[in-house]
C-alpha cells in the first residue's frame, strides 16, 4: 500500500454476496496537481505571455510570408550542400549503427553475465545519448577543421548511443536456445552470437538503422550552423543576409528530400519487418 | 529425420540475386557518400586539442556549476526544464487537433493527407528557423524558446498521436452505442480510457527529447542552457562548458529514469 493510499483510502464496495472490495483512489489528481504546479513554475520563469502571443503573432508569418514564393533560380546552388548532407547522415548513420554492434553485445545481460562490465557499457552509452549532437559537432569542427567530415563525425556518435540502446534492449528479449546450444557444442561468444542471435535481431536492427537515418538528414541540417558542412551552412548564411525566399527554396528541397528517403525507407522497413 | 533435415535444408529459400542487388545497392550508396569526407581541414594537432577539450570537460569549473545565482548552472538547467516543459504541453496540446484531422479512420482521405503533409512540413523545418521568428514576436529570452520548442514537438507528437487515434478500438463505442450512451458518454468511457496512456506517454517521452535537444535553442538566443553553452565552447573556456555539460548530462539522466518509470507504469495501466 502506497502512501497514496494511506492519506486518500480506498473506497470500499460491498457486493451482495458480501465480499468487499477495495477501489483505490484516481490518481488523476495528483498528476494533475503535479503538472499545474509545473506549469505556474515554467510560466513564470520562462515568461510566458498570451497577450503578447495573441498581439505579435502577426510577426511570426513576415517571415513566413517572404519565404513564399521560394527564389527557384537559387536551386543549382542548393543540389551540392544538398547532396553533403545526404552522404553525411548516410555515412554517418552507417558508422555508427556498424561500430556500436559489439557495445550493445557488451552491454546486454543475456550475453554478458559479468554485472559490472554490463553496467559500464549502458553508462558509456547513455552519456554518449545525453550529449548534444550539437556540441559533439562543434568539438568534431575543432579536431578535423570546418566541413563535412566534423559533421558524418557528430551523426556517427549520436547514431551510435541511439542505435545502442535499442539494439541491447533487443538483444536481450531474443530466443537464448539456439545461443545456449551452440555454447554447450564447444562454440566461442562471438561465433554463437553471430550464428544464433544475429539472424533473430537482424530486421529490427536493420529497420532502427533505417528509420534513424530517416531523422539523421532531417538533423543534419542544423550542424551546419557550427560549421559542420552541409544545407545548415547556406541555410545560416542566407539567414544572415535576411534572403528569406533562397531560406524558402533550401527548406522546399530540404522537405522533397525527406519526403522522398523517408518513403522510401518505409517500404525497405515495411519488406523487413 | 536427417534424410527430412537435408530435403528441407536443400529447399530453404533462397533469394541471394535480391540480397545480392541489396548489398551492391549498399556499397555503392556508401562509396558515394564516403566522396563528401574531406580530411584536408584535419590538423595535425588534431588529437592534441581534442586531449585538451576532454581534459577541460572532466575538470569541470565547481564555482560555476554550484553557483546559484541566475548565471550559475542551477538556474539555467531550471529554466530549461521550463521551457522544456512548457513547450511540450503547448505542443501536446496543439497536436490533439491537429491529429485528429490527420488521422485517415476519422476524416477523409483528401482532408487526411493534407494534414499529414503540413505535420510533415512543421518536422522539416529547423529549430533555429522556427527560434528566428519567435524572435520576432516575443525579443529573444525564454519565451521564444518555449514557442520553438512547442512547434518542433508537435511534428513527432501528432505522427504519435494519429498512430494511437488509428488503432481506437471502435467494437467498444459500437457497444456503448448499443447500451444507449450519448456522445459524451462515448467520448468519457470509450475513447479517452484508450487514448490517455498513450497521449501521456507518447508527451512523456517528448520531454526527454526536448530537454536533450534545448541546447539548439542557444543558437539563436532563445534562452535555456544553450546559450552559455555554444559561447563557453566558441571561446575555448572547456572547464566551463564542462560544468555545464556535466549538469545537463546528469539532468537528462535523471529525467529519463524517472519518464521511463512513469511510462513503463502507463503502458502496464
Amino acid at each position: 500500500m502506497s502512501v497514496y493510499d494511506k492519506v486518500f483510502p480506498p473506497k470500499i464496495f460491498t457486493l451482495s454476496n458480501g465480499k468487499q472490495i477495495r477501489k483505490p483512489r484516481s490518481r488523476a489528481p495528483l498528476a494533475a496537481a503535479v503538472l499545474l504546479a509545473l506549469t505556474v513554475l515554467s510560466v513564470k520563469v520562462t515568461g510566458f505571455d498570451m497577450g503578447i502571443l495573441v498581439s505579435r503573432i502577426r510577426e511570426f508569418f513576415v517571415i513566413l510570408g517572404e519565404m513564399i514564393p521560394p527564389a527557384w533560380d537559387y536551386m543549382p546552388q542548393i543540389w551540392q550542400p544538398l547532396f553533403d548532407t545526404i552522404k553525411m547522415s548516410l555515412l554517418g548513420s552507417f558508422i555508427g549503427s556498424v561500430l556500436v554492434v559489439p557495445f550493445a553485445m557488451l552491454a546486454s545481460t543475456n550475453i554478458i553475465h559479468n554485472r559490472i562490465v554490463v553496467a559500464l557499457m549502458r553508462l558509456l552509452l547513455s552519456i554518449i545519448r545525453t550529449l548534444p549532437t550539437l556540441v559533439s559537432a562543434l568539438i568534431a569542427t575543432y579536431v578535423f577543421g570546418l566541413g563535412t567530415l566534423a559533421g558524418t563525425t557528430a551523426i556517427a556518435i549520436f547514431t551510435f548511443a541511439y542505435i545502442g540502446k535499442i539494439l541491447y534492449e533487443e538483444i536481450e528479449t531474443v530466443d537464448m536456445g539456439p545461443f545456449e546450444a551452440m555454447e554447450a557444442m564447444g562454440a566461442t561468444k562471438a561465433r554463437a552470437f553471430i550464428s544464433s542471435i544475429v539472424p533473430q535481431v537482424l530486421p529490427s536492427y536493420l529497420s532502427n538503422c533505417l528509420f534513424c537515418f530517416e531523422g539523421n538528414v532531417r538533423y543534419a541540417s542544423i550542424l551546419g550552423y557550427v560549421g559542420a558542412g552541409g544545407l545548415g551552412l547556406i541555410l545560416n548564411e542566407k539567414i544572415g543576409w535576411r534572403e528569406y525566399a533562397s531560406v524558402g527554396m533550401i527548406l522546399l528541397a530540404l522537405f522533397v528530400t525527406v519526403f522522398l528517403i523517408e518513403a522510401i525507407s518505409r517500404a525497405a522497413r515495411k519488406r523487413l519487418v | 529425420m536427417s534424410k527430412r533435415v537435408e530435403v528441407a535444408y536443400e529447399q530453404r529459400p533462397r533469394r541471394w540475386v535480391f540480397e545480392l542487388a541489396v548489398a551492391l545497392v549498399v556499397i555503392a550508396l556508401l562509396l558515394w557518400s564516403g566522396s563528401a569526407v574531406e580530411t584536408a581541414g584535419t590538423t595535425q594537432n588534431g588529437a592534441l586539442i581534442a586531449w585538451n577539450i576532454l581534459a577541460g570537460i572532466f575538470h569541470p569549473d565547481t564555482g560555476l556549476l554550484f553557483n546559484l545565482t541566475t548565471q550559475g548552472v542551477p538556474y539555467l538547467l531550471l529554466e530549461t526544464i521550463c521551457i522544456a516543459f512548457l513547450g511540450t504541453v503547448v505542443g501536446a496540446i496543439i497536436s490533439i487537433p491537429l491529429a485528429f484531422l490527420s488521422a485517415s479512420n476519422l476524416t477523409p482521405k483528401p482532408v487526411a493527407f493534407i494534414g499529414r503533409m503540413l505535420i510533415m512540413a512543421v518536422r522539416t523545418v529547423p529549430a533555429f528557423v522556427y527560434g528566428l521568428m519567435f524572435i520576432r514576436v516575443t525579443g529573444p529570452g525564454a519565451f521564444a524558446g518555449l514557442l520553438t520548442m512547442s512547434l518542433c514537438s508537435v511534428g513527432m507528437v501528432s505522427k504519435m498521436y494519429i498512430e494511437a487515434i488509428e488503432d481506437l478500438d471502435v467494437r467498444v463505442l459500437e457497444s456503448l452505442d448499443a447500451a444507449g450512451c450519448t456522445t459524451w458518454q462515448k467520448i468519457r468511457y470509450g475513447i479517452l480510457p484508450q487514448l490517455m496512456p498513450n497521449f501521456a506517454s507518447t508527451a512523456i517521452y517528448r520531454f526527454d527529447i526536448n530537454l536533450r535537444d534545448a541546447t539548439v535553442l542557444g543558437l539563436v538566443g532563445a534562452g535555456g542552457i544553450g546559450a552559455p553553452l555554444i559561447f563557453a565552447m566558441n571561446s575555448y573556456r572547456w572547464e566551463e562548458a564542462g560544468s555545464i555539460l556535466a549538469g545537463l548530462i546528469v539532468l537528462v539522466l535523471i529525467v529519463e529514469w524517472i519518464s521511463t518509470k512513469i511510462r513503463v507504469k502507463l503502458a502496464r495501466g
